[in-house]
């Protein structure tokens, strides 16, 4: 994309260079291959057409809604010479399409502005919290494909039996506990009662294990909600799985009920189960900001809640981009991921 | 009928009938402070004990209900106004612009949890009910737009609507006419199950002071008041806590019930 | 000893006798048929023999394979026994396949869990099974790059990589085209000599059964009605159902003489493209030409045929004279005028035609009742009826097709399926149009109702002047039911002319080979007549 007011002609050249040269690239490729890197571009001009139309979105909402940000800000009792420095600061004297891109420019090249309440840059902000929420939701990622992907197949394999009803049962329960309730249970029990891990705060990443220990109660209160949705996707989509023709013809071939269901039915039940992982990444991103509460961890969400009781607009709008930028490139690799595991969308018919 | 739909349409009725119930009655007024009452157990004056600043949790309870099912309510409605009619529209005009439109703006929005919405609404609104009900009810709105459209395109590849289409009728008049009837126990079941999700999205929203603000009631605030007292009086946490739980729980086994007394082979979303 | 012996099998679910007493027997190198309309229980026996009855059957007698008995087998012992002593091929050869798998490790598979070797070795062997059953793609190809008939013809080589000694096929054919059934039936054949394997194939195509089978097992309601060799049954039918049933694969309809009239429909050079998925990353879309250059006409009330087989182009065919979607190149007219306007259909062309379809179960909307069914058409009306004169119609109509008037209250799931044809022939004369469209729509009919349904369409033919266009992959159906016919191939009419002279004297190489594929029931117009 040219620079805004770039003249016709040349943006029109630099378009024409970039299709030969695509256009060459396609050319070495066979028809097969072709397809994947259609896939995979398709993919990814998707990934940016939604990054572009979430910025677009957050900016209209933060900047464009309030009429003038900088007052709302400050609130009615601001002093002129303030509002004029932070107006100066947000560069609302320019027009909207130059502020979006300055923005977006911004964060491409990791400037995220100033904070205007703690008068610090919010990327060093971001980069001080992320590190809390991140590896909370990866944490929790992971306990809850952990749980889910067992108790799943279990109770699809033993389809009605006692173990299943019971799995079934606690996925009920898992399903209708609020997380953040169950993180004060957990608190209630493990750290108060039992003394096993601390009621909250964090002690930073410079001794890993007690970092991850600070992290364990938050993850599973995150994880196991989640963990009972996955569970019940993995059984149903392997009930369908195990009901498909095919699994009659590999039986028919000799192999055990047990077999079928490893060896045919767990990598075709995947690709539906590889969707909800990849929306339950986004809430357990955002969920995270809820259980930081609980936890009092020094997070994104902490971040969020202190800008938007001070207003600090520069950091919420930009702490909500990065958030949705997070749930948009994990989709993107859930898509890819597809492709791996689905050759009908590797190779076309 | 199972089991499982019973005990769930009778959670369900329970909770219902407590928030229309706190309309007329509630045991206690929850607006008179009572601070040398406070904090107390369940007792038979305070079934379920007082809070901390000596309000009847019972009351409190029955207010809080009205709360989560009218923030829960209008937001499956807002999901189902919006996205059943953008579903329709997108499975009658499969494979065009408008469809491949309706379904990235669906991607979209998916892509913002309704968390990060009330954010965003809160930081330039101010927090309230109301933006609850938005923040959950856009979200939904994806919810109901793919499972309309993903239900719609098979039916559209049936004879039977080619039939209709031989009769000259229109893509409007055929998603009216049969596809939308051959959708409802799907939409029922769903909204159900979206229902749930409402409430304990609501308690969410509440819970970090993104909802109801007070004095409104709000189970999900109750339990933001109740975090620093767990360690002396467990009950205020445990109360509201299983007030949400209960309830869920009695719309989700409704909401599956549901399904296998309409129709077995309906398939929920769940997210 | 016999290879398989079936004694006095008895197999019921829950409370439901799914097979009363099934005797049958299958010496090495034989080919047994067993042959039944659905509801016969012929899948079920197949199931029963390979041990995979569905959980929770209940099961008596005796399934002796090579002198074990398979309904007191361990499951262990099953799985061993599975792919190694017995092998069976399905019907649908389009879901058969773990579509995530090449089709290489799929027959390797069968390798592996029943022999010790090294994973190359298996898939070196499961190659050269592929080739041995005439497979000409390599094996690290997915299921869905493969047509219906390769498909086909994997699952045949994951059955027979361990040379079993019993082969199960359960319709082997039927998802396939004419000419493709005629080359699965010959490979099946050729490897049964060639293995001295016994065969026991399931299928309800009388015409296949007699061309392929040493002995035929006739099966009705659970039970076997009668079980002798090929020609012994055939000539002597000692069962009346077996009777009925060949009577019913053979019928003829009677179909009035018409005389020649003005063209109604008119499909002049016809062309219709779809785009398809690019090739280069930005190169053009490239199109696909369903439709290429197509041109006849129909009669007033002239019947005609349309024979084909998938994908040559009939349901766009049918897309495009039902004026659902625009052509891109020539003209369809309908009494002068178009059949195409955009989005806002004419009316007054569209009362003039209407449609029948293939799938009894598919065609209604489950959520009404008949009469709201068959008054659908209604709507191209401009004053539709209401009221007496509604009632009026209705009645007719169901009356026409042989239903009484209180079915219209009904719904449609309280129907069989040849009932439901009914009501869709009922849905298309309600508005008395010119021209009706068949599309397959006696292929999903049992072979009994199937000639019941012919005949009420002769017989309304005989009522009021009936010109229709009758499309079939089914060469003996098209051949009693119409005066003239259309032969199409990859998009284009091959041939076309009158019924009789295209079938006994065809011109075009590919309706000669249609012809020849098609199997063919021996005449056996010397068997008694049946009622």
């Amino acid at each position: 994309m040219g620079p805004p007011g770039a003249v016709p002609a040349e943006g029109g050249q630099d378009c024409a260079d970039l299709s030969v040269l695509v256009r060459c690239a396609a050319g070495y490729c066979d028809g097969q291959a072709s397809a994947m890197i259609r896939y995979v571009l398709g993919r990814f001009l998707s990934l940016v057409l939604s990054l572009v139309v979430a910025s677009i979105v957050i900016f209209a909402v933060i900047e464009v809604i309030p009429g003038d940000p900088a007052s709302f800000m400050l609130g009615v009792n601001a002093r002129a010479d303030t509002l004029a420095a932070l107006r100066a600061e947000m560069g609302l004297d320019q027009p909207l399409p130059v502020r979006y891109f300055a923005w977006v420019t911004g964060l491409l090249t990791g400037d995220f502005g100033n904070s205007w309440t703690y008068k610090t840059p919010v990327a060093e902000l971001v980069s001080d919290r992320i590190w809390v929420s991140l590896p909370l939701a990866i944490y929790a990622l992971i306990l809850s494909t952990l749980i889910a992907f067992p108790a799943g197949i279990y109770a699809a394999s033993r389809r009605g039996s006692a173990g299943d009803v019971t799995i079934m049962g606690a996925t009920q329960l898992g399903v209708a506990i609020p997380n953040f309730w169950f993180a004060m249970i957990l608190v209630l029990i493990f750290a108060i009662n039992l003394r096993w891990f601390s009621a909250g705060g964090f002690p930073g990443w410079d001794n890993p294990m007690q970092a991850l220990k600070a992290l364990t109660l938050p993850a599973i209160a995150l994880a196991l909600p989640q963990a009972a949705i996955l569970a019940r996707v993995m059984r149903s989509s392997l009930l369908d799985m195990l009901g498909e023709d095919f699994i009659r013809t590999v039986r028919a071939k000799g192999l055990s009920r047990r077999q079928a269901l490893w060896r045919h039915a767990v990598r075709n039940a995947l690709i539906p189960v590889l969707t909800i992982i990849g929306l339950q990444f986004s809430f357990l991103l955002a969920g995270g900001i809820i259980i930081e509460q609980v936890f009092f961890l020094p997070g994104l969400g902490r971040l969020i809640f202190q800008s938007i009781s001070a207003r600090d607009l520069i950091v919420v709008e930009s702490v909500v981009m990065l958030l949705v930028f997070t749930v948009i490139v994990v989709n993107f690799l859930v898509d890819l991921a597809y492709a791996a595991v689905d050759p009908r969308l590797r190779r076309k018919a | 009928m199972s089991r499982g739909l019973i005990i769930g349409a009778a959670l369900s009725v329970v909770f219902v009938v407590l928030a229309a119930l706190s309309f007329i009655w509630t045991p206690f007024d929850i607006e008179t402070l009572n601070i040398p009452n406070k904090l107390k157990p369940p007792s038979g004056a305070h079934w379920l004990g007082t809070d901390h600043f000596g309000r009847d949790i019972l009351s409190m309870i029955m207010m809080g209900a009205r709360t989560s099912i009218a923030v829960a309510l209008l937001a499956v409605g807002i999901g189902m106004a919006v996205g059943v009619p953008l579903g329709l529209l997108a499975a009658a005009r499969h494979g065009s612009l408008l469809d491949e439109l309706i379904m990235r703006g669906n991607d979209l929005v998916f892509a913002f949890p309704s968390l990060v919405i009330a954010i965003l609404i809160t930081a330039v609104f101010g927090a309230s009910a109301v933006n609850a009900i938005i923040a959950i009810g856009i979200f939904n709105v994806p919810v109901f737009a793919r499972l309309t459209r993903g239900a719609a395109l098979p039916l559209w590849e049936r004879d039977f609507i080619l039939a209709a289409r031989v009769c000259g009728k229109s893509a409007a008049r055929i998603s009216v006419e049969h596809i939308l009837p051959n959708i409802t126990n799907l939409m029922i079941v769903q909204g159900t199950i979206q229902f749930s999700l409402g409430i304990l999205a609501e308690a969410a929203l509440s819970y970090i002071g993104l909802g109801a603000q007070p004095p409104t009631a709000s189970w999900g605030r109750m339990l933001a008041d109740a975090q620093t007292l767990v360690s002396i009086a467990p009950h205020t946490a445990l109360v509201p806590g299983f007030a949400i739980l209960l309830m869920v729980l009695g719309l989700n086994l409704l909401g599956d019930g549901l399904r296998d007394w309409l129709d077995p082979r309906i398939r929920v979303a769940r997210v | 000893m016999s290879l398989l012996a079936i004694k006095d099998l008895s197999v019921q679910i829950g409370q439901a006798e799914i097979l009363h007493g099934i005797n049958l027997s299958v010496q090495a190198g034989e080919i047994v048929a067993i042959t039944g309309e659905s509801g016969s229980g012929k899948s079920m026996t197949a199931l029963a023999t390979m041990g995979l009855l569905p959980r929770g059957a209940q099961t008596q007698g005796t399934v002796m394979l090579d002198g074990i008995d398979i309904l007191t087998t361990p499951e262990p012992a099953l799985c061993q026994m599975r792919g190694n002593s017995m092998g069976m091929v399905f019907q649908e050869p389009m879901t058969a396949l773990n579509p995530v798998q090449t089709i290489g490790a799929q027959v390797a598979e069968t390798l592996l869990v029943h022999r010790n070797m090294p994973r190359r070795e298996a898939h070196r062997q499961a190659a050269e099974v592929l080739q041995r059953v005439g497979l000409t793609v390599p094996p690290d190809r997915y299921p869905h790059e493969l047509s219906g008939g390769q498909r086909q013809r994997v699952v045949i080589a994951m059955a027979i990589a361990l040379r079993p000694k019993l082969l199960i096929a359960d319709e082997p054919t039927t998802a396939l085209d004419v000419t493709t059934q005629a080359r699965i039936l010959a490979l099946l054949r050729e490897l049964v000599s060639a293995f001295d394997m016994g065969l026991l194939i399931i299928t309800h195509d009388l015409a296949v059964v007699a061309d392929i089978a040493d002995r035929i097992v006739v099966m009705q309601k659970g039970r076997v009605v009668e079980a002798a060799p090929t020609q012994t049954l055939l000539a002597e039918m000692r069962h009346p159902y077996t009777k009925s049933l060949f009577a019913a694969s053979t019928h003829q309809v009677d179909l009035p003489d018409r005389a020649p009239a003005a063209p109604l429909l008119r499909v002049a050079n016809v062309d219709r493209d779809y785009p398809m998925p690019r090739e280069k990353l930005l190169g053009p879309r490239p199109r696909f030409r369903a439709l290429h250059d197509i041109s006849f006409e129909v009669e007033h009330g002239e019947r005609v045929g349309l024979v084909g087989e998938s994908g040559c182009g009939k349901s766009t065919l049918t897309r495009a004279i039902l004026g659902l979607e625009d052509v891109q190149g020539g003209q369809i007219m309908l009494d002068g005028q178009p059949v195409f306007t955009g989005r806002h259909p004419n009316l007054t062309v569209r009362r003039k035609m209407q449609v029948v379809f293939q799938d009894p179960y598919s065609s209604f909307n489950p959520r009404h009742r008949v009469d709201r069914l068959i008054t659908e058409p209604f709507h191209l009306l401009e004053r539709p009826p209401t009221g007496p004169a509604r009632d009026a119609a209705i009645t007719k109509a169901l009356a026409d097709v042989g239903l009484s008037p209180s079915d219209g209250r009904k719904y449609i799931h309280e129907f069989s399926g040849g009932q439901r044809q009914r009501i869709a022939i009922a849905r298309a004369l309600i508005v008395e149009p010119e021209l009706i469209i068949f599309d397959e729509a006696v292929s999903a009919l049992d072979v009994s109702v199937r000639a019941q349904v012919l005949d009420l369409i002769a017989d309304l033919c005989r009522k009021r002047p009936l010109g229709y266009l009758f499309i079939s992959h089914d060469l003996s159906v098209v051949r009693t039911v119409t005066d003239r016919v259309l032969v199409m191939q990859a998009g284009r009419i091959v041939e076309q002319g009158p019924t009789e002279d295209v079938f006994n004297n065809p011109q075009h190489p590919y309706t000669k080979s249609l012809i020849a594929a098609a199997p063919q029931l021996p005449d056996i117009t010397h068997a008694p007549e049946t009622v």
